[in-house]
């Protein structure tokens, strides 16, 4: 069997009427199949995708299967480290840390997600644009990245949020802000490199006009790097809204958010009481690591060259 | 001569011992769907001083043969049974401490493209420099010198200026003396040289081989000249050998290999291989030639209006420079004429009704500027392009794309690869020229591209594969069925079998002159191999800096060129011993 897919495949083009007993048809789970063997290549993106289904699910059902309601103060229990009834312990008003924890998850995955969405569509296309039209274009956009770069970037977007007012919406627009001048970067380079290449001449002579041939022919072909990016932004968008958080800018009290619970839980580390800032800061690192380890992963699975 | 042969070490039997023995070789890789076995049990022998041409067409294993032998293959492949024996040394078992020290200094290697070969970033004096102290051939004080003494025997003219040239400011086949200077800087017993003037110009193939073959004579080295031209190698090798998937078909002379081929597969790869004095349907097997059927040819009735008619067409680029650019930073006086490059140089010619013409010059020489500005993807400078009647040149490019005329001109890219978007299927990619300036609709658009694909021959399970699951003929296929979609009246066909093998190349020609005679087309066929030009055109037209140095009917041309540079050109092709 191997011997055959192998002189099949190195052979140049046989006549047509061999070829047909040779061909393998697509099948329509191939994209499983693929999936499974990203995976089966690479552990850790296994890993990644594990843990990302892990977030997703706590995001979704998460405050329908925690112990004990996140805001629900026990005054008996104040400060109790972890234990059986209270897995993650207790903080100061006595609420329940797993369940702020576990409850705190949606919240952060939502301002990750939505800001990384926002930052893809404005930024992926003007980045395009940028590298394909070139010109005005180019200079007008990659002159208000370079603008936002000379920002120390977190300055920035602490200054947003404090203009705008302290809402989830505005920490989106902010992290997404912050983020728009890597999203153009990338997608300029491999517009530009892609603006001469023999596919879309093609499409030029077969009747595509410019706007097309971005959307249709151009932004396809660098969605696999845009993948990489999108996983490694999603990471920095969960530190980032925590960061703001945890200098009292972002979310409020007594809102269930990884940064603010970090926040609550540093000044009682000198006392002892560890597990408070712990427990979130551990979640939030483990977010932030799956984000980056999915990187590879789904780029190997939008890139139809690896599904051979 | 003698001295040489008098080193040679003797076997036990007193007969001379090859210089490269080759024996009983099995290449393997490692990959997603198991172990391909790339080299099946070949043998091989290289005798001291001997050329020999290694032949084949893409995955007959040839390259990976000879990277086994420089033990360069990748991670994934391996050299799993045989043994490959270089003088006395068993290279398999040599450890890769030994092996990085005879790599350039006993055996070196010439790979296909010159430019990616050298370092971009380095003076190539520096890089010779390199490979010199590295085995240790000239100390830091000599080391200059004899870098430039080097230049100098690979025939480089001005090798003191050009030691301190970096890649990019030398022409390709200025490169690729280059990357043959760091092969032979240390006076290897061996050079594999792999497809070394693929990409290259006639005429610089010729003084690219010549040099090679006059360098391993003066030194009697060994070499093996890996190619899938089979005239080349007849032309340049002593002895030649065939490879298809990984066997070794046949091993003959080169003087007799192309009057008595011993195998199938040599003949097949003889008769594809485009020479003069024959028609296409030659170049296809005789099964294959007489289900053809004849040749119409339909040429253009006399009297008839021309399709196109090109007048004095002109192309300038801008020079880029430093002084330009400050000139106009500062806007003082407008840019000068000098400053700029004229690319195509007021060229007319007209191409009839069902007629192909050739346009034939080496690279740099504007030919495919001006298929460019025919296709109206760039704008002229000044002349006109009248298209049946309409001045088709004077639409600005960037509009062309979505009036009606787009319909009538279409284009067959050279790299069948690059010109299809890699996230389109074969069916895709043939519909979307259909879905965007026909009124086709959505339900038919299936069984159009299946009847497009069935006229080119394309089986119609590849229509749903993505380009990198087929074949470079394959691939060349569904270009040419996306570029017919439209029933175009002219097609600009740009070098479209030079990325191909012989003998797909032979059977694409075939289709383009059917195609051609069935749907009343016209071809203008951009290329470089006049053996080609000569198969499929009416006319002709050599071009050379941007101007036309010749033009009229294919025989007149080939057989009687008028013209100094179409004679030097016709001279370069390699003539094999026929």
């Amino acid at each position: 069997m191997t011997e055959t897919t192998a002189t099949e495949a190195l052979s140049i083009a046989p006549p047509p009427a061999t070829v047909a007993q040779a061909v393998v048809k697509p099948e329509n789970n191939s994209i499983f199949r693929h999936a499974r063997y990203v995976m089966s290549e690479n552990p850790v993106t296994g890993m990644a995708f594990g843990l990302f289904a892990l977030i997703a699910v706590l995001a979704l059902i998460g405050p329908y299967i925690v112990p004990h309601d996140p805001l629900a103060s026990d005054t008996a229990a104040t400060l109790a480290p972890p234990s059986l009834h209270h897995w993650f312990g207790t903080d100061q008003l006595g609420r329940d840390i797993f369940s702020r924890v576990v409850v705190a998850t949606r919240l952060d995955f939502v301002i990750a997600v939505s800001s990384v969405v926002l930052v893809f569509v404005m930024g992926g296309f003007a980045g395009i644009a940028a590298g394909f039209f070139g010109g005005w274009t180019d200079r007008l956009v990659s002159r208000l990245a370079d603008t936002i770069m000379a920002f120390p970037l977190f300055v920035l977007a602490m200054g947003i949020v404090a203009a705008l007012g302290n809402t989830v919406t505005n920490i989106v627009i902010a992290t997404a802000i912050i983020n728009f001048p890597l999203y153009v970067r990338v997608a300029r380079a491999e517009a530009n490199v892609r603006r001469e290449a023999g596919f879309v001449q093609a499409a030029r002579l077969a009747g595509n006009g410019d706007f097309r041939i971005l959307l249709a022919h151009i932004l396809p072909n660098i969605m696999p790097i845009m993948m990489v990016q999108i996983s490694l932004t999603m990471g920095y968008a969960i530190l980032n809204a925590a960061g703001l958080s945890f200098i009292g800018l972002g979310v409020k009290p007594p809102t269930p958010e990884w940064g603010i619970m970090v926040a609550e839980g540093a000044a009682n580390i000198i006392s002892g009481e560890w597990w408070i800032a712990l427990f979130p800061g551990a979640a939030l690192m483990i977010a932030v690591f799956t984000f980056n380890l999915l990187g590879d992963g789904l780029r190997d699975l939008v890139d139809p060259q690896r599904r051979t | 001569m003698s001295d040489v042969t008098d080193k040679v070490p003797l076997s036990h039997d007193g007969a001379a011992l090859p210089l490269l023995d080759v024996r009983n070789l099995t290449v393997e890789f490692a990959t997603r769907r198991g172990t391909v076995r790339a080299v099946k049990n070949i043998d091989i022998t290289l005798a001291k001083g001997e050329t020999l041409g290694i032949v084949g067409e893409s995955g007959s294993g040839k390259s990976v043969t000879s990277y086994a032998v420089m033990r360069i293959l990748d991670r994934a492949g391996s050299i799993a049974e045989g043994s490959v024996m270089f003088s006395n040394l068993d290279l398999r078992a040599a450890s890769e401490t030994d092996m990085r020290d005879l790599r350039g200094r006993e055996m070196s290697m010439i790979f296909q493209s010159p430019r990616l070969a050298l370092n971009p970033i380095r003076k190539i004096g520096h890089q010779i420099e390199d490979v010199l102290l590295q085995h240790a051939q000239a100390d830091s004080g000599s080391v200059s010198d004899k870098a430039i003494e080097v230049l100098e025997s690979v025939r480089i003219a001005r090798p003191r200026e050009r030691y301190h040239a970096y890649p990019f400011e030398l022409s390709g086949g200025m490169c690729q003396r280059v990357v043959i200077a760091l092969a032979l800087a240390c006076r290897p017993q061996l050079l594999i040289a792999d497809e070394p003037t693929t990409g290259l110009d006639v005429t610089t193939q010729k003084a690219v081989m010549d040099l090679v073959v006059e360098l391993t004579r003066e030194r009697a080295m060994s070499t093996i000249l890996i190619t899938h031209d089979l005239g080349l190698a007849a032309a340049y090798c002593d002895r030649v050998v065939v490879m298809e998937k990984g066997n070794v078909i046949e091993t003959a002379n080169s003087s007799t290999i192309f009057k008595q081929p011993g195998h199938a597969y040599t003949r097949k790869l003889m008769r594809a291989t485009p020479r003069p004095g024959i028609s296409l349907r030659d170049l296809l097997p005789d099964e294959d030639a007489a289900r053809a059927g004849p040749i119409l040819n339909k040429t253009a009735a006399a009297g008839e209006t021309p399709l196109l008619t090109v007048e004095n067409l002109v192309k300038e680029y801008p020079r880029k420079g430093v002084a330009t650019s400050i000139k106009k930073m500062f806007g003082t006086t407008p840019v000068p004429e000098s400053d700029v490059f004229r690319a195509v140089d007021g060229i007319s010619f007209q191409i009839g009704r069902g007629e192909s013409v050739g346009l034939v010059g080496e690279s740099g020489c504007g030919k495919s500027t001006t298929s460019m500005m025919l296709m109206r993807l760039i704008d002229k400078t000044s002349g006109t392009i009248m298209f049946d009647g309409e001045d088709i040149g004077a639409i600005p490019a960037k509009d062309f794309a979505t009036l009606p005329q787009r319909k009538r001109i279409q284009m067959v890219f050279q790299d069948p690869t690059d010109s299809l978007n890699p996230r389109f299927t074969a069916a895709r990619a043939i519909a979307d020229p259909l879905l965007r300036l026909s009124k086709i609709g959505r339900g038919e658009l299936r069984s159009k591209c299946e009847e497009l694909a069935t006229q080119v021959g394309l089986p119609l399970e590849f229509l749903d594969r993505f380009p990198h699951q087929l074949s470079g003929g394959q691939k060349a296929r569904v270009g040419i069925a996306r570029a017919i979609a439209l029933k175009p009246d002219l097609i600009v066909l740009d070098e479209p079998t030079a990325a191909l093998d012989v003998s797909v190349q032979a059977v694409v020609l075939n289709l383009l002159q059917d195609l051609k005679d069935s749907l009343g087309m016209s071809y203008l066929f951009v290329s470089h191999d006049l053996n080609v030009v000569r198969l499929l055109c009416d006319r002709v037209i050599v071009m050379k800096a941007g101007q036309i140095v010749e033009q009229g009917p294919t025989e007149r041309v080939m057989d009687a060129p008028q013209a100094d540079y179409t004679r030097d050109l016709l001279a370069a092709i390699p003539h094999p011993p026929i």
